[in-house]
């Protein structure tokens, strides 16, 4: 048999999809947002609104307002009433109900919440609509189910709601983070005061119109949009019982410095780093599947992407190869299209960060990129792979939250456990590996709140997702998911 | 080539699950699925393969296969008839002057469970009345017994016997006979290091046939055989593909799988009767802009 030099595969040139675009019904989204207090749209005390950008077009959807300090506690006292006069009072399976048809409602809707998600993160309309949205309808699905067994969820206590909650979600997942803290705070009997982020506030807002059309007990609810100051009044409140907060490192830190010796608690959900190990035996062409699902779902930016990746050095070769394929046969693009598999980064800064840290890799031959072209307008970045880097690189320090893969090579499994941990976070890990007996002796071993066995970012709400180390304190999901929510 | 068929690469059935439902999320428009409905047409090896099929049947389905459908003239054919031996010079005749292929079946077809003197007579008939391409079936009994030196000593046979006529051999796995997907990653193995120029799925005679995970595990044992030596594969899912739809999802699977090279009638195949008629359906709904009842399409 004569031996060819194989070409590269290519994609895309004899057959190129068509753009099969989604669209938004006129009327689905209003030219501007004001505060969902106590059961209505109300006008902000500042009298400012801020525009929000589509990062793939730079176009202005549409605009919010901006929350001062007036209008926070004119939240928490909605809150504050809603919860004496009503939703504490209210039978759990009543309180059950609502939160039903707030799942049903989010189905009910679920094109036009896909759309606007799409609209004011970046993210291809393929996550939004199969992962973001369907996700958090059932979020609210599994909670609804609890609220009047909190008897069994808790044996032998009897656990009562803490009051008035304040929740504040990343741009990252604007929907699904929402969901994952309103549902366990509502099914165990507390009101919310929720902050979704400064850049993707949208889909929160429609969630106060399906509130309101879920007839929801007036405040029982609040969401107020705005910047970084709401968390400071969040924080300084005195009437808020406990702040969730998912994101970074620096206000996860002050949050709970500033709360330290006041009665008010807390949980955070904080940035990770997360880690694929790919041992000698792993089955290839889906674990080339999953690191690329999981480093570039939402252009890498999710605290559980993968994006450190190691690999045993008997088969680095091969994955590499395998993986430059697989990464030549995404469609980096317009987010609405439906076959797009890599939207826009969220913002024009986001952007500028990650590009520098692209550029900081000077040997070309230790990078590999994507070669589509990319979009004109908006912020667009190549999924890129950085091969045979060290651990002391800068893109295994970061976190990146961009499209970008590290890879490591290691040879013996002592070497892996001791890499794999050696980082301050530790939220999720994925080992690929066909031998069960390898596998148990390294799950026990890494520290990570959520390890994956040959799959990855298999989230569910009936299971509890969250970090290990500076990966955040408390979990979200299953029945620890109820946890912060209650006293007893 | 030195390769042990008891060791192949690990396969991951659920990750394999993964893959494949992302293939179908694709969404296929306007000329781009024109392009491909017409792509999926010159694919498509028309099969007849009853005992009740006469000579006569078969000229039909040959004039069908140059002609798929009088109202779109420009249409191309598809790429072969797929008969019997004894049906092979029925064919020949009626296709002659066309780019329209003749693949027979051979070897104790559906079964395989006959003797390697018979399978050899078999396949000399289909080769002598101008078979252009054997589609074979590999011996499950051995291949499940764990004899892989027989099964892969017998297509290597086979091959050998096309060779002269320079016939290309297709072995079909009969993959709803092998349980697990490491099986039909191993046989798919032992018939493309034995000498297939093409591997298939299914004889389209038992329930089960092809399905997008087993084809997907057929593209990547083509894949790294490619990989290996630069040889190109190609690949014929069969029976089950009825409809124009899940055709263009198997497509995608190719694309996006091995690439370009392979989208073409040289490197991939539909085993197929009725899916023709409901890809001319869909090629005139695109022409139209309506649909027409099925009284509009020849069936042959």
């Amino acid at each position: 048999m004569t031996k060819k030099e194989p070409q590269p595969l290519e994609y895309f040139t004899e057959w190129k999809y068509n753009p099969a675009l989604e669209t938004i019904e006129p009327g689905n989204l209003k030219n501007q947002y004001d505060l969902f207090i106590n059961g209505k749209f109300v006008k902000p005390n500042s009298e400012k609104y801020t525009n929000i950008i589509n990062p793939a077009t730079d176009d202005v959807i549409t605009c919010v307002a901006e929350a001062s300090k007036k209008d926070i506690d004119k939240a928490v006292k909605a809150a504050r009433r809603a919860f004496e006069t009503s939703w504490e009072k209210m039978p759990a399976k009543e309180r059950a109900k609502y939160i039903f048809r707030i799942a049903r409602l989010i189905q009910e809707r679920a094109k036009e919440l896909a759309v606007i998600e799409t609209l004011h993160v970046g993210k291809p309309i393929r996550n939004s609509r199969n992962f973001d949205i369907p996700l958090a309808a059932n979020y609210f699905f599994y909670y609804a189910g609890w609220a009047d067994k909190l008897a069994y969820a808790f044996p032998n206590r009897i656990p009562k709601p803490l009051g008035v909650v304040a929740q504040i979600i990343p741009w990252n997942f604007p929907l699904l983070m929402a969901a994952c803290k309103i549902a366990p705070a509502l099914a165990t009997g507390n009101t919310i005061v929720l902050h979704p982020s400064e850049t993707t506030p949208l889909t929160a807002l429609k969630l106060a119109e399906i509130i309101q059309e879920s007839e929801l007990p007036d405040g029982v609810i609040n969401i107020v949009t705005g910047t970084d100051s709401v968390n400071e009044a969040f924080v300084h409140h005195k009437d808020i019982d406990t702040i969730s907060f998912t994101g970074n490192h620096a206000t996860g830190r002050w949050i709970q410095k500033t709360v330290a010796g006041t009665s008010e608690k807390f949980t955070l959900q904080l940035n990770g780093k997360s880690t694929h190990i790919i041992l000698d035996d792993a089955a290839i062409n889906e674990a080339v599947e999953a690191i690329v699902n999981s480093a570039f779902i939402n252009q890498g930016g999710i605290c559980g992407d993968g994006s450190r990746v190691f690999i045993q050095e008997s088969i680095a070769d091969e994955v590499i190869h395998r993986l430059k394929d697989r990464m030549a046969a995404l469609i980096v693009g317009d987010p609405l299209d439906k076959n797009t598999d890599i939207g826009s980064i969220h913002s024009k800064a986001h952007l500028t960060t990650i590009d520098a840290l692209i550029k900081q890799e000077s040997d070309s031959d230790n990078i590999y990129q994507h070669t589509s072209v990319l979009p004109k307008k908006g912020s667009f970045v190549r999924p890129t792979l950085f091969i045979n880097t060290s651990q002391s690189h800068p893109i295994h320090q970061q976190e990146v939250f961009g499209p970008v893969i590290a890879i490591q090579t290691f040879r013996t499994i002592e070497e892996v456990i001791e890499k794999a941990n050696n980082i301050p976070y530790g939220l999720t890990m994925s080992i690929w590996c066909d031998k069960s007996s390898r596998v148990f002796g390294l799950t026990s071993k890494l520290q990570a709140g959520v390890v994956w066995v040959n799959a990855s970012n298999q989230i569910d709400p009936t299971s509890p997702f969250g970090g290990y180390k500076q990966g955040g304190m408390g979990k979200e999901g299953g029945v620890y998911g109820l946890l912060p929510y209650v006293k007893f | 080539m030195f390769y042990d068929f008891r060791k192949i690469p690990v396969i991951d059935q659920a990750g394999i699950a993964e893959r494949v439902a992302r293939f179908t999320t694709r969404s296929i428009k306007k000329e781009s699925k024109v392009q491909a409905l017409k792509m999926a047409l010159s694919m498509i090896d028309l099969t007849t393969l009853e005992g009740k099929d006469t000579e006569n049947k078969v000229k039909q389905l040959c004039y069908k296969a140059m002609h798929p459908h009088v109202a779109l003239p420009d249409l191309p054919s598809v790429a072969a008839i797929c008969v019997y031996p004894t049906m092979v010079s029925a064919a020949k005749q009626a296709l002659k002057g066309s780019t329209v292929k003749i693949a027979s079946v051979s070897t104790a077809f559906p079964s395989g469970q006959s003797t390697k003197e018979v399978k050899v007579t078999d396949t000399n008939f289909a080769l002598d009345n101008g078979a252009d391409e054997i589609d074979m079936v590999m011996s499950r009994g051995e291949f499940l017994k764990g004899n892989y030196q027989f099964v892969f000593d017998e297509i290597a046979s086979m091959k050998q016997l096309c060779k002269p006529y320079h016939a290309r051999l297709k072995v079909i796995l009969e993959t709803g006979e092998l349980s697990t997907l490491d099986d039909v990653r191993r046989a798919s193995d032992i018939a493309i290091y034995a000498g297939a120029d093409f591997i298939k799925t299914s004889t389209g005679k038992i329930n089960i046939a092809a399905t997008m995970p087993v084809t997907l595990v057929m593209l990547d044992a083509i894949k790294d055989y490619y990989y290996k030596t630069g040889i190109m594969i190609g690949m014929k899912p069969a029976g089950g593909i009825s409809s124009a739809k899940v055709a263009l999802n198997y497509l995608v699977m190719l694309h996006e799988t091995l690439g370009n090279a392979w989208l073409n009638n040289e490197w991939f195949r539909f085993g197929a009767s009725s899916l023709a008629n409901d890809v001319i359906l869909q090629l005139e709904k695109e022409a139209k802009g309506v649909y027409y009842t099925k009284n509009y399409i020849s069936i042959d």
